[in-house]
C-alpha cells in the first residue's frame, strides 16, 4: 500500500508545472514562453466569461487579445487564468500571471502598497440607479422620497447617503444582505429604486426580471454617483511591458476615434492622412519606439477590432446587456475615453 | 351453522376489503378518520406538486430555443442545457479535443469500478491504477515527461517494501531481486542529487499539451476527488498509526498535524496554498494551481481519514497484535496483513461517509478560480445570453452529483455485507 502512495506521490510531483525564475523582463519571458498569461476573473458578463465552446469572450479578455496581438501579431496566443478576487493581486505579484485584467478598481493603495501600474481605464464604472419605466423618473434628481433598495454594509450604502444628502433629498433605505433577495425586492415592488455599480444594474436588467415583465421595462438613470475606473494592472517594475498593455489600449481607442474598424482596416492602409498612417504602421516609427512590430495596432484593429466594436459587441447595444456608452463614448462624442496621440 | 358436524369449520375466505391493494389500504392509510383526512391531504399535495413541476419541466418546457429571451415566460429552459452541457462537462477544454476528457472520464469510471471489485485487491490494483492514471493523464495533458528520478524511485520503494514486507515469506531468489532494485534505486537517486546522472526523461507526447488552467468540468471534479482521496487514504493510515506509536515525536507530529488541519475550513487551506504558499516562493517561481488544490485536498482529506481509521484500530482486540507478534511478523507485515484489514472492515460506512463529502467539497475550488463541475455550472449562468435560468442549471448540476454520490453510497452498502460475510448470522 505504502509503496503505491509514495510512487504515486513523485509521479505527481512530476507533473507539477515549475516555471524556473527568469531574470530579464516580463516582456522576454512573455516572447520566450510565445505567450501571454492574463489573469481573468471567474465570471462577469459582458466582461470576462467562457462562452459555450469554453472560449473566454468579454471587454476585458479584450484587452488581454490586443496586447497578444501587438506583441505577437497574432490575438490567440494569450492563456487566460481564471482569478478569485482573494487571490488575484498574489497571482500577479508571484508571476503567475503577466496581467491582470480583472475588473479591478484602480486606487492609490493599489497602484502604490499592492505594487501594482494601473494602465489606462478600461470601462468607467460606478454606482447607478435602476427604476422601472412606469415610475416616469428621468433623472436621479427627481428620486425625492424614493425607497431604495441596497446592500448594507459596503461603501455603495455610503455613496447613496451622500448622494441623497448632497442633493437635499430625501429616501427610505431597503437594506438586505443577499443581492438575490435585494433583486427579489426591487422587482416585486418594494423599493422604487435599485442602487448598485452600473455594470451590475446591466446585467441584472437583462437577467433578473422576472416574467412576464420584459428588461426593456426597466432604465439604468444616466447619473453615476461613484467613480470605478476599471483597468488592467501589471507588475512593477517592467515599464517597457506597462506601456506595451498601455499603448495596446489607447490604440483601440485610437482606432475608434480616427474610425479605423475590423472592417476597414485594411483599406484604411490605403488612407492619405498622416496620423491614421501613423497609427497604423504606414509611417513606421510607432512600433519601434513601443518595441513591438511596425503594424502592431493594424493586429489589434484586424484581429480585436477598435475600442468601440469591442464596446459593442460585449457589452453595448449588439450584446444582451445593451450598455449605453455614457461615461465611455469618445471625449469628443462627451464621454471620458481619451487616448494621447500616437506620435 | 347447525348443518356442520362439531368440529369442522369451512375455511372462508377474508371479508374483501381485508386483501389485496383495498385492504393494504384500508389498514395503512385509512385506519382511522384522522389518517384518512392526513391521506387524502397528502395526496392531494403530492398530485399538485409533481402536476406543476411535470408543467414546468416536461410540459411547458423550452428544448430548442437558440437563445435565453426566447425560453423567457415559459417552463423550464432545457435549451440552456443543450447549448451548455459541453462547456458544463469540460470546462475551457479546447472545443474540437473534447473526446480527450471524455475518454479520460471514461477510464476513471472503469478504474474505480475495477477497484470496486474485491477480487482485485491485490498486485492487480496497482497495474488497474498505474494503467488507468496514465491514460487518464495523457489524455488530459496531451504529453507527459516522465523523469529518470521517477523511475529510480519506483524502483527503491518497490525494493524496500518487498525486503520488508516479504522477509520470512519469499524465497531467496525473490529477495534477492528485491534488493537489487533497491540497491539500483538508492544508487542511481544518489548519483542523480550529485549530478552525475544526467537528467533525462521519457517523453510520451501523442497529443498536443493543454494545462491545467484549461480544465475544467467533470474531469476536474474527479480527479480533484478521486487522486485526493486516493492519496489521502494511505497518508490517513499512515498518520492514523504514527497517532498510535510509541515514539514521541512521530506521535506528537501525527497529531499535531490532524488537529491543525482538522481544526481549520477547507477554504482557509485552499487559500493558503492559492495565496499565501506563491509568496513565500521565490519570484518567478510558480506552482501549478491545480496541483496545489489537489495537495491541500490531500492533506485535508487525510486528517479525517486518518481519524477514521485510528477509530477501526482501536476496536481491535489487543489479541490480534499480540498473536502477530507471536507469529514472529515484523511491523510491517503485522500492519499490513493483520491490523489493517480487520481496522478497514469496520469503518467501511464512515469511510464512505469521508469520500461522499469530499467529492462534495472539491467544488470550494472556487475560491481559486479551478473550475470544478458546480462552478462551470454556475458559469454558464454568467453568460447574458442565456443568464437568469438558475434552477435548470442546479437542478442538472444536482442530478450529475447524486448519480456520484448514490452510486458511491450504494457500493459501500454492497462492500458492508460482503465483508461482513465471515460474521454474519
Amino acid at each position: 500500500m505504502r509503496n503505491i502512495t509514495i510512487a504515486a506521490a513523485v509521479g505527481f510531483a512530476a507533473i507539477a508545472a515549475t516555471s524556473a525564475a527568469t531574470a530579464g523582463t516580463v516582456l522576454d519571458a512573455v516572447k520566450a514562453r510565445g505567450a501571454l498569461i492574463c489573469g481573468v476573473g471567474t465570471g462577469t458578463a459582458g466582461f470576462m466569461l467562457a462562452d459555450s465552446q469554453g472560449k473566454w469572450v468579454g471587454l476585458d479578455v479584450d484587452v488581454c487579445r490586443a496586447v497578444a496581438s501587438a506583441i505577437f501579431g497574432d490575438a490567440e496566443k494569450v492563456k487566460f487564468v481564471p482569478l478569485s478576487s482573494q487571490q488575484r493581486f498574489t497571482a500577479l505579484q508571484s508571476g503567475e500571471v503577466d496581467m491582470l485584467s480583472n475588473n479591478t478598481t484602480d486606487t492609490l493603495t493599489r497602484d502604490t502598497a499592492l505594487g501594482l501600474d494601473f494602465t489606462a481605464v478600461t470601462y468607467y464604472d460606478g454606482q447607478g440607479f435602476l427604476v422601472n419605466k412606469k415610475l416616469g423618473v428621468k433623472s436621479a434628481k427627481e428620486l425625492n422620497g424614493a425607497t431604495v433598495c441596497v446592500a448594507p454594509g459596503t461603501t455603495t450604502e455610503l455613496n447613496l447617503a451622500d448622494y441623497f444628502r448632497a442633493n437635499k433629498m430625501t429616501f427610505k433605505p431597503v437594506v438586505i444582505e443577499k443581492v438575490d433577495e435585494v433583486r427579489a425586492a426591487f422587482f416585486s415592488g418594494r423599493c422604487d429604486v435599485y442602487t448598485n455599480d452600473s455594470s451590475s444594474l446591466y446585467a441584472t436588467r437583462t437577467a433578473n426580471v422576472p416574467p412576464p415583465a420584459k428588461p426593456e421595462d426597466f432604465i439604468v438613470l444616466p447619473e453615476i454617483i461613484s467613480k470605478e475606473p476599471l483597468a488592467p494592472a501589471v507588475r512593477h517594475g517592467d515599464n517597457q511591458f506597462a506601456d506595451i498593455v498601455r499603448w495596446s489600449q489607447y490604440a483601440m481607442i485610437e482606432a475608434e476615434e480616427y474610425g479605423i474598424t475590423s472592417k476597414n482596416v485594411d483599406e484604411m492602409m490605403k488612407s492619405d492622412n498622416p496620423t491614421i498612417k501613423r497609427i497604423l504602421g504606414v509611417t513606421p516609427g510607432m512600433g519601434k519606439a513601443l518595441g513591438v512590430d511596425e503594424k502592431w495596432v493594424y493586429n489589434i484593429v484586424k484581429q480585436v477590432g477598435n475600442y468601440g466594436e469591442s464596446f459593442d459587441r460585449n457589452v453595448g447595444m449588439g450584446s444582451p446587456l445593451k450598455i449605453e456608452r455614457g461615461l465611455n463614448n469618445l471625449w469628443t462624442k462627451g464621454g471620458l475615453q481619451y487616448a494621447p496621440p500616437i506620435r | 351453522m347447525a348443518d356442520l358436524p362439531a368440529g369442522e369449520r369451512p375455511q372462508l375466505a377474508p371479508p374483501i376489503d381485508d386483501t389485496g391493494v383495498l385492504g393494504w389500504m384500508r389498514r395503512n392509510l385509512f385506519s382511522s378518520w384522522g389518517n384518512g383526512i392526513t391521506t387524502v391531504v397528502l395526496i392531494v399535495a403530492m398530485v399538485w406538486i409533481l402536476s406543476s413541476f411535470l408543467d414546468w419541466a416536461v410540459f411547458t418546457a423550452n428544448f430548442t430555443a437558440s437563445v435565453g429571451s426566447e425560453c423567457r415566460g415559459q417552463g423550464a429552459c432545457w435549451a440552456l442545457i443543450r447549448e451548455k452541457y459541453r462547456y458544463i462537462f469540460f470546462g475551457s477544454f479546447p472545443y474540437e479535443q473534447h473526446w480527450r476528457p471524455l475518454f479520460a472520464v471514461i477510464a476513471m469510471l472503469a478504474m474505480l469500478v475495477m477497484s470496486a471489485d474485491r477480487r482485485m485487491w491485490n498486485w492487480r490494483l496497482l497495474v488497474i491504477w498505474g494503467v488507468g492514471s496514465f491514460v487518464t493523464f495523457l489524455l488530459m495533458f496531451g504529453q507527459i515527461h516522465i523523469p529518470l528520478s521517477l523511475f529510480l524511485f519506483v524502483a527503491l520503494v518497490i525494493g524496500g517494501s518487498g525486503m520488508s514486507l516479504r522477509k520470512g515469506i519469499a524465497d531467496t531468489g525473490e529477495m534477492t531481486a528485491y534488493r537489487v532494485l533497491a540497491t539500483i534505486g538508492a544508487v542511481g537517486l544518489a548519483l542523480r542529487i550529485a549530478g552525475v546522472l544526467p537528467t533525462w526523461s521519457l517523453a510520451i507526447a501523442p497529443l498536443s499539451y493543454v494545462e491545467t488552467s484549461l480544465w475544467g468540468g467533470i474531469p476536474v471534479t474527479m480527479i480533484l476527488a478521486t487522486y485526493g482521496l486516493a492519496f489521502a487514504f494511505p497518508y490517513g493510515i499512515l498518520l492514523a498509526l504514527g497517532r498510535r506509536s510509541n515514539l514521541p515525536l512521530i506521535k506528537g507530529l501525527c497529531v499535531g498535524f490532524i488537529e491543525l488541519i482538522r481544526g481549520v475550513p477547507l477554504i482557509s487551506l485552499l487559500i493558503m496554498a492559492s495565496v499565501m504558499l506563491p509568496l513565500f516562493l521565490p519570484s518567478g517561481t510558480t506552482i501549478d494551481k491545480f496541483l496545489r488544490a489537489q495537495v491541500a485536498v490531500i492533506l485535508f482529506a487525510g486528517a479525517y481519514i486518518a481519524e477514521v481509521i485510528r477509530g477501526g484500530l482501536q476496536s481491535l482486540p489487543k489479541g490480534q497484535f499480540e498473536a502477530a507478534d507471536a507469529m514472529g511478523l515484523n511491523y510491517p507485515q503485522k500492519t499490513l496483513l493483520i491490523i489493517l484489514p480487520q481496522a478497514i472492515r469496520v469503518v467501511i460506512p464512515p469511510l464512505i461517509n469521508t469520500f461522499i463529502g469530499f467529492f462534495k467539497d472539491t467544488s470550494l475550488v472556487l475560491i481559486i478560480g479551478i473550475f470544478d463541475f458546480l462552478n462551470t455550472a454556475n458559469q454558464a449562468l454568467v453568460d447574458p445570453n442565456w443568464a437568469g435560468f438558475p434552477g435548470e442549471v442546479y437542478l442538472f448540476a444536482a442530478f450529475v452529483y447524486f448519480i456520484f454520490c448514490f452510486s458511491m453510497s450504494r457500493y459501500s452498502k454492497y462492500l458492508e455485507v460482503e465483508l461482513n460475510k465471515g460474521t454474519r448470522r
